[in-house]
């Protein structure tokens, strides 16, 4: 080994240990008061909030700080629509700041908003933490971090397409440069790799837009959801963001299938009728529960790559040692890299998995 | 036995389970893959939406630990 390798590689090390280090910051936070409890931090930051909440400096001195964005909370009541600020609670999620709008009293209790009954001032907990004096808004249309997160993610692929798209505009001999360099492989690689397999080299065209768009998106907010500095990036790891996703595949694959697709659900061909009748129900079943698989894997995946981390962070405060901490960020350092490559994973996986459908879907009968 | 201990277990035993289907793809693929090194692309993408599927079984089962716990 060259001394330009050893280098390289302690550089590299110590890079990715900062990361673990701002996954440690997060785990600081659950240790304020009394016992420091990592169910609770870990919930906390698997979970979606009000604002994205970046450090907590001086932590427990008088001069306390907390670095946050704070976002804004839309909520429709009985009274109307009525928006704040989300700093209006100053960072507390235990009910304890009342925050008075429109003449209705809000709290924040775990993360969610909750208008206190009329006339009162004060939340009381049930001993599971729920309120019992206060209700949820009608509707919470508020812009939490992941819906924040989401348009980040969202702008930021607009801009790479745009600028490489811009740039195969101007090129007379499509010879790729810049950003269309590192994009056009990774197209190229849906496309091969992908759609043409797993659809079939006459169709798989109009599926083109929606496997990129689905292969992009969800592996760009996977790599957001690693950045200890955005810790409220959890947006792969939300089931309702995994939900919407299965379910437009879903839609696709029931609106694009053909007949022979209908036939192999309702009326196998090619066995007798007693197992016809039998496999019915079992293939309708399995209509559903295809992309409910796609919606479990992709959020059950993201979402224990975070515990496992932030679990192997609060090792160091459930112990109180400094001992343990080289450890510890030692096996989340492991665990971030093979996140970094499950990020691509589980991109792919479900990428190939919708075209697999879609293949199934379109389908010809042969003999 | 508390729920909680119940669930980890279960969670457990749904890991061995797919710790076995995925050590069995693996192990099958990387045959193949000796045998036949030309077809090492399309023996590597099944290999992987394979051991997706087994995944996703686990992971049930971590989610159910997840809600019982």
């Amino acid at each position: 080994m060259t001394l330009n390798t050893i280098k390289r590689t302690v550089f590299t090390v110590l890079f990715l240990s900062v990361f673990s280090l701002g996954f440690a910051e997060d785990a600081k936070e659950g240790g304020d008061d009394e016992k420091f409890d990592p169910k609770e931090m870990i919930l906390h930051h698997v979970k979606d909030a009000y604002g994205m909440h970046i450090a907590t400096l001086n932590q427990g001195k008088e001069n306390e700080t907390h670095l946050t964005i704070p976002l804004p909370i839309i909520v429709y009541t009985d009274r109307g629509l009525t928006t704040f600020s989300s700093s209006a609670f100053h960072h507390d999620y235990h009910g304890h700041e009342v925050v008075e709008r429109n003449g209705q009293h809000f709290v924040n209790v775990h993360e969610k908003v909750y208008v206190l009954d009329e006339g009162l001032t004060k939340v009381s907990l049930d001993a599971e933490g729920h309120p019992t004096n206060a209700q949820r808004p009608k509707f919470d249309l508020s812009i939490t971090r992941n819906v924040f997160m989401m348009w980040v993610s969202v702008a930021l692929l607009l801009f790479i397409f745009f600028s490489a798209a811009r740039r195969y505009k101007k090129s007379d001999n499509y010879v790729p440069s810049g950003i269309a360099s590192f994009v056009e492989p990774l197209i190229v690689f849906v496309r091969d790799e992908i759609g043409k397999p797993m659809i079939g080299e006459h169709k798989y065209k109009k599926y083109m837009p929606y496997l990129l768009t689905i292969f992009f998106f969800i592996w760009i907010n996977n790599i957001f959801g690693l950045i200890p500095i955005l810790n409220g990036a959890n947006l792969s790891g939300n089931i309702a963001f995994t939900f919407t996703l299965a379910a437009i595949t879903f839609i696709i694959t029931t609106f694009s299938g053909n007949k022979n697709y209908w036939k192999h659900i309702f009326w196998m061909p090619g066995v007798p009728v007693p197992m016809k009748i039998f496999l019915m129900p079992i293939e309708i079943i399995g209509m559903f529960v295809k992309p409910i698989s796609l919606m479990i894997r992709l959020f059950a995946n993201i979402t224990a790559g975070h515990v496992i981390i932030l679990a192997l962070m609060s090792l160091i405060f459930v112990f109180k040692s400094y001992a343990i901490a080289p450890v510890s960020v030692a096996f989340s350092l492991f665990i971030t890299v093979i996140e970094v490559i499950v990020t691509a994973i589980q991109a792919y996986i479900f990428t190939i998995l919708s075209a697999l459908y879609f293949g199934m879907a379109t389908e010809e009968e042969h003999h | 036995m508390t729920i909680t201990g119940i669930a980890a277990i279960g969670a457990g035993l749904a890991a061995i389970g797919a710790g076995v289907g995925i050590g069995k793809i693996g192990g099958s693929a990387m045959e193949a893959m000796a045998r036949q090194p030309e077809m090492h692309g399309k023996i590597q993408s099944s290999a992987l939406i394979l051991a997706a599927f087994v995944e996703a079984v686990a992971l049930f089962g971590v989610v159910v630990a997840f809600l019982q716990g």
